[in-house]
């Protein structure tokens, strides 16, 4: 029989009950709406996680010094220090595929201008540290390397920072007092939002480690250190290669636990997306509940209809149908609601999510492969549950059937 | 599939040798038809006879291709049809084989000549949407409805039902019609109409095979062959034949005689 035919008859048996075919529809509709707006929201989230990752800078690997433990109590990672300068130096000259490295001081002081202060984190850094972050001026520019060599008293500032003591007007060439040693601003940082782990990355002064170390009275020792693989493939090889060179420098026995830990960009981003990924899945799978919802209710109207029309499939057997013929009759009208379902749950469930993103603030993302997907198993759906009564429908005597009242 | 038996009589449309037809239900098999043999060649008008349980119907349903004999040979238009498949025998009802039942069978909500075209729609042969549709109409004016083809079954009578449902019949152009009890839902007046319509298509060389258990209507045939206990026990042709025009005639005045019509 012809398949156009076919289609006809299933779209006017569809219209004949227009309020059941309605809400036959909606369980699909609501079904494969939850499924694209939550999926959505999932793939939002892990976007920006994604996003706070890429603000850790590219392809960058992290050196932390190891942690002390004094009578029982441990501390955390980066204040045993056991990295010195000489260690970073080594990790940017010996290993070639180390783009730029710079050693990190990290101290939490007072800074002052005029009669405004404020607390920030102070970083001592190398002046390759922003390009190892990717991490762009909005004014002025960077201290250089002759400042890190001379431990001058210069200062870059993030745009939190630069707003609390500064308020509009541009701190650049301002006087900024850090533990109320003079500092000259040369810079201030573009804004970077928050990080992985929800701090403000703004709230920040940085200045060459030297100038921390000499003038600021944080010691010798590095909390860690930033460096940077000259590309993504070379992440795993650098960190290899760092590890190797910081045991033999620090005359590590083999055997022996590291007294520093490395990660890379990727390890911090792989842990950080795990979550939302297992958020992702979760919220599919409990929209995925609705969609099956959505499926036994298709399957229960098409054993009704099939029952209700067992004569009409009766009179169709005796004129000549095959059972094929009535199984496609009846698989089509399934997928035909199904499919229609998907569709307008398509619409719906992208709407939701523009919704959600302009009304609550929360960040959505619609792929088109989650459309696509949703379609496709709106089609399946149909298929799967319409498969039964459509068989059911097919195997029916045609005696009987022309029977039946 | 079909097989064309060598050496059979072509004149002969239905060839039913020693066909037996046993239910099993339960403990007890029923015995529907016991060895019936008989042949209807082409262009008769037969009517099968009996009381309920005479076996009459499930030999309708036999000679129909609805149902398969438990034992025995059915020949149809040469082709022996006795051990198809269910989907073989949809398609030589398609092709062969017209049907008219009791209760009209249209399919409700569609119009006339839809469902004068729901053969059509089976059909293995590729008929275009155009064709369909002028072999509908034709169909429709031979049964004398021809300007109703837009009406949907319950906008007509049943005699006009039962009319679409015999251009339904006709739409493959059939070997065979097969008509069920087709004026066992209709009054006088109109079920004489309808046996007029198949008397004129009988006169334009269509076979047709009915079962009725009424006298009156089984004298407009040419044959009647009457069943009993599954046996055919009576095999003869009319004698005293009615003319559905003549009897129309009559039943018109003694209406009238009575003012009852006009």
């Amino acid at each position: 029989m012809k398949i156009f035919a076919t289609l006809r008859i299933a779209l006017r048996a569809l219209r004949r009950n227009k309020l059941r075919t309605f809400l036959t529809m909606l369980g699909m509709v609501i079904g494969v709406g939850a499924v694209i707006a939550m999926v959505s929201v999932g793939n939002g989230a892990k976007a920006q996680v994604e996003a706070q990752i890429a603000s850790l800078g590219q392809n960058v690997v992290l050196i932390f010094s190891g942690s002390t433990s004094r009578g029982g109590v441990r501390t955390g990672w980066g204040s045993a220090g056991t990295l010195t300068i000489e260690d970073a130096e080594a990790i940017r000259k010996e290993i070639p595929q180390v783009a730029a490295a710079s050693p990190e001081v990290r101290g939490f002081n007072q800074v002052a201008s005029g009669n405004d202060n404020w607390y920030t984190s102070v970083l001592g850094e190398s002046e390759d540290y922003l390009d190892i972050r990717s991490w762009p001026l909005q004014e002025g520019a960077m201290f250089t390397d002759q400042d890190v060599r001379g431990a001058t008293k210069v200062a870059v500032v993030g745009s939190t920072t630069a707003r609390q003591l500064y308020g509009d007007s541009s701190p650049v060439g301002q006087i900024i007092r850090i533990k109320n040693a003079p500092f000259r601003i040369v810079g201030e940082l573009s804004s970077k939002g928050l990080s992985v782990m929800g701090s403000d990355q703004d709230d920040v002064v940085i200045v060459p480690y030297t100038s921390s170390m000499k003038r600021l009275g944080g010691g010798t020792m590095l909390r860690s250190i930033s460096a940077q693989a000259a590309s993504e493939k070379e992440l795993a090889n650098v960190q290899q290669e760092v590890v190797d060179l910081l045991r033999q420098r620090h005359r590590i026995q083999p055997g022996r636990d590291d007294d520093f830990t490395v990660r890379t960009q990727q390890e911090i981003a792989e842990a950080a997306t795990a979550t939302s990924k297992v958020m992702t899945v979760l919220l599919a799978a409990i929209a995925s509940v609705s969609l099956l919802v959505g499926g036994i209710g298709i399957m229960n109207i098409m054993l009704v209809s099939v029952t209700e029309r067992t004569r009409e499939i009766g009179i169709r057997m005796a004129v000549g149908a095959h059972g094929r013929d009535i199984l496609m009759q009846f698989l089509i009208e399934a997928v035909t609601l199904s499919v229609i379902g998907g569709v307008i749950g398509i619409a719906l469930g992208v709407g939701t999510s523009k919704a959600l993103a302009a009304y609550m603030n929360w960040p959505t993302l619609t792929s088109p492969s989650s459309i696509v997907i949703a379609f496709i198993f709106s089609a399946a759906v149909g298929i799967f549950f319409g498969f039964y009564p459509a068989r059911k429908a097919s195997h029916l005597d045609p005696i009987d059937a022309l029977r039946y009242e | 599939m079909e097989s064309t038996v060598p050496g059979q009589s072509m004149t002969n449309i239905i060839q039913l040798e020693h066909i037996h037809k046993v239910y099993h239900t339960g403990e007890v098999d029923v015995h529907a038809v016991r060895d019936v043999s008989l042949n209807i060649g082409k262009g008769e008008f037969v009517a099968i006879m009996g009381s309920s349980g005479s076996g009459k119907s499930t030999m309708m349903n036999i000679v129909g291709c609805l149902d398969r004999p438990t034992e025995g040979r059915y020949l149809l238009d040469g082709v022996d049809v006795s051990h198809l498949h269910r989907d073989e025998l949809a398609t030589i009802r398609n092709q062969k084989i017209g049907f008219v039942f009791q209760g009209f069978n249209l399919l409700s909500r569609t119009s006339a000549i839809e469902n004068i075209e729901l053969p059509m729609l089976y059909n293995r042969q590729a008929i275009t949407a155009r064709q369909q549709r002028d072999r509908a109409t034709q169909a429709l004016q031979m049964v004398g409805l021809g300007e109703r083809g837009d009406h949907h079954p319950n906008q007509l009578s049943g005699g006009q039902q039962q009319r679409v449902a015999i251009a339904r019949a006709l739409a493959n152009q059939p070997a065979l019609i097969l008509a069920d009890e087709p004026t066992g839902n209709l009054d006088t007046q109109t079920s004489i109409e309808i046996m007029g319509v198949f008397q004129k298509l009988n006169e334009s060389g269509i076979t047709i095979v009915m079962v009725t258990h009424e006298l009156d209507i089984a004298s407009y045939t040419r044959r009647n062959i009457i069943m009993r206990d599954g046996r055919v026990v009576s095999d003869q042709p009319v004698a005293n034949r009615s003319f559905a025009e003549a009897e129309l005639v009559k039943l018109r005045a003694a209406q009238k005689a009575v003012q009852l019509a006009p």
